[in-house]
């Protein structure tokens, strides 16, 4: 263990510097070194030879491991080990979106998305007149068993005055019941999870360590593309019901945004991380890109950026081509993080734009060496992170199968070399 | 050519999905040749590959095209008189697969789609695919390659594993192994000892076409 556990006006100067650290990187200053950040699924616990079934299970056991990396790595910020959702809120919730350790996958592999349709073609209609409506009737009764019965409540502009009354029965009905009973244990569980959440933060502020990110949100696309009409159904409709889609986009950009301000104002950290799954190169073509990713995620960007959040928009895979269309944004308030994007290209394109974060190939960290890595990572810091601007991070944060030597070159490199 | 021949390929290659599928069922319902209609599509699956080769077309066209091709094909199989000529004939067995541990399909249905439109004989084994289902398969339907999908990190030593085993029990002999998806890159081809990766589904059938020789 180092020496990050010192006094607490260390750990708070500490703390102080690296916060400034990252701001001048968002703002597309120089920083004094270029900042670090470390952010995986379990690599931590991996570490500490747990599997995956207690990560996702012990709660006490996942800090502890969480914070003896931190301690040892010194990351400028970190992104916090207790997920949204771990084992028990998942339990609670009966979802059916995921696989995890003992609910299809080995306690040896990792949770793993489920892509499917949890909203029919035909649905764009009901969906686009009323979300809530369809929320509490169709969609969550798919996705979770605890809502299971929420199907049963009245419709909701159905409650006024003599009607109300008149279906007020219905939340007496047993399935309605059963389902606002199953939720409010999750919901139990969830607040404990948050608690956890929130102290180990508290712990972490107090050793002198930021946290990278808040809340998390989707891009309009990837939310209809994942969470509801699965991978095959958003690319047909995109020929099928692309007016339909369009709206629905259009809608959905709305209340991401809306709703992702508000849980940000209860957060004490400012970054809102956006996983990008749909907008690679291979995916769509750069005319399809722009009629149906980045309108409505520019939307997004432009009101998080509005409230005073700072975006990480993660570009996952290759998206080069779309570097030109992804700089219409303001200068100095977002973050580009990208895992195959030519990085070279991002910097000429986007080096007054946005912050870049980024890019050690997960397959250097996993089964290269340390040397490769501090290379790998010195051209980075050099060319990407001149004049400011560069937050240096794995192709896609820590494998949980990182070679430990290969992580601590990483971490380490940031202080060897100068942008 | 007929010019409806001519028209339901169009239809087909330009993503004219209710034009090309109402052609279709016109020639069928007025007693045309399915073997000749089903050739049609074909052609018509040609022109998408080209296009999506030379980066004209992305997934939504593979996607929609699959989708055509599928309700023709339902269409047009059951009216089928037996041995009224047969499939064209294949270039090569190639067994695919997700990897065990892994389950992520999109790259691997892409690869599948893009050989068997390049007139490959292509077996697609799933998602999360045990070592053993893979040796079980090797040994049975006797690929001239096998190609090995993973999404996740994980997959690395999934595919390590499986090209071992494959290895071990002697079935390597005269068959290429190629991996692909996600992460994958050369680092990774040289972790697993597969014989090349390939970033993208071209990348796979340009693979094949220098592993099986076309005149084989």
């Amino acid at each position: 263990m180092s020496a990050a556990a010192s006094a607490p006006g260390e750990a708070a100067a500490a703390h102080a510097a690296r916060l400034k650290r990252v701001n001048d990187a968002i703002a597309l200053r120089q920083p004094d070194h270029v900042p670090v950040i470390y952010h995986t699924q379990f690599w931590h616990a991996r570490m500490a030879g747990m599997n995956y079934r207690r990560a996702m299970y012990d709660y006490q056991a996942l800090m502890d491991t969480c914070r003896d990396v931190l301690l040892d790595l010194q990351p400028d910020m970190y992104a916090s080990p207790m997920r949204p959702a771990l084992g028990p809120t998942l339990d609670a919730v009966g979802y059916k979106q995921l696989e995890w350790p003992g609910h299809g996958t080995s306690d040896d592999a990792m949770f793993q998305y489920l892509d499917r349709e949890y909203m029919k073609a035909d649905e764009y209609k009901e969906f686009l007149f009323d979300p809530s409506g369809f929320f509490l009737s169709k969609y969550l009764p798919r996705i979770g068993t605890a809502f299971e019965g929420l199907e049963n409540l009245p419709s909701i502009p159905n409650l006024y005055y003599g009607r109300m009354f008149g279906v007020l029965s219905k939340f007496a009905d047993p399935k309605v019941v059963a389902a606002l009973d199953a939720l409010r244990k999750a919901g139990e569980e969830s607040a404990r999870l948050g608690a956890c959440m929130g102290a180990f933060a508290d712990e972490m502020d107090k050793l002198g360590f930021p946290q990278s990110q808040g809340v998390a949100c989707s891009s309009p696309y990837d939310y209809f593309g994942d969470q509801f009409r699965g991978s095959k159904g958003i690319l047909l409709d995109m020929y099928r019901r692309k007016d339909e889609l369009l709206a629905a986009l259009e809608k959905a950009a709305v209340f991401i945004t809306q709703h992702t301000v508000a849980s940000a104002l209860n957060h004490p950290c400012k970054m809102i991380f956006i996983p990008i799954h749909w907008a690679m190169d291979s995916f769509m073509s750069l005319a399809q890109f722009k009629t149906f990713f980045w309108p409505p995620f520019r939307k997004v960007l432009l009101g998080l950026i509005e409230a005073g959040l700072t975006p990480v928009a993660f570009w996952e895979s290759t998206c080069t081509t779309r570097l030109e269309v992804i700089a219409d944004i303001p200068r100095g308030k977002a973050i580009y993080w990208f895992e195959g994007t030519d990085m070279l290209r991002a910097k000429e394109v986007l080096g007054d734009v946005a912050c870049i974060r980024g890019n050690v190939p997960a397959s250097m960290l996993n089964t290269g060496r340390p040397e490769e890595v501090d290379a790998y990572c010195r051209m980075l810091i050099e060319k990407v992170g001149k004049g400011g601007g560069f937050i240096l991070d794995g192709a896609c944060g820590i494998p949980d199968e990182a070679r430990p030597e290969n992580v601590k070159a990483m971490f380490a490199s940031v202080r060897k070399y100068a942008a | 050519m007929k010019e409806q021949e001519q028209q339901l390929i169009d239809a087909l290659a330009e993503m004219r999905e209710d034009e090309a599928l109402a052609l279709a069922k016109t020639m069928l319902d007025r007693g045309d040749n399915p073997v000749r209609v089903l050739e049609l599509c074909r052609e018509a699956m040609d022109i998408v590959g080209k296009r999506f080769e030379k980066q004209e077309y992305f997934l939504p066209e593979l996607v929609l095209a699959g989708e055509m091709l599928e309700t023709i094909g339902a269409l047009a199989k059951p009216l089928i008189v037996q041995s009224a000529g047969g499939e064209a004939k294949k270039l090569g067995r190639v067994l695919v697969g997700t990897v065990h541990g892994d389950l992520h399909d999109i790259g691997k249905n892409i690869v599948t789609f893009m050989l068997d439109i390049n007139g490959y004989e292509v077996r697609d084994i799933g998602i999360d695919v045990p070592v053993k289902k893979f040796l079980d398969e090797i040994r049975e339907f006797k690929p001239a390659v096998v190609a090995l999908s993973g999404f996740l990190t994980l997959a690395f030593d999934s595919m390590k594993e499986t090209v071992q085993a494959i290895e071990k029990e002697g079935l390597r002999e005269g068959m290429k192994i190629m991996i692909g998806g996600g992460q994958v890159d050369d680092a990774v081809r040289s972790y697993t000892g597969a014989d090349a990766y390939g970033s993208n589904a071209v990348a796979a059938v340009t693979l094949c076409r220098q592993w099986i020789p076309a005149a084989a």
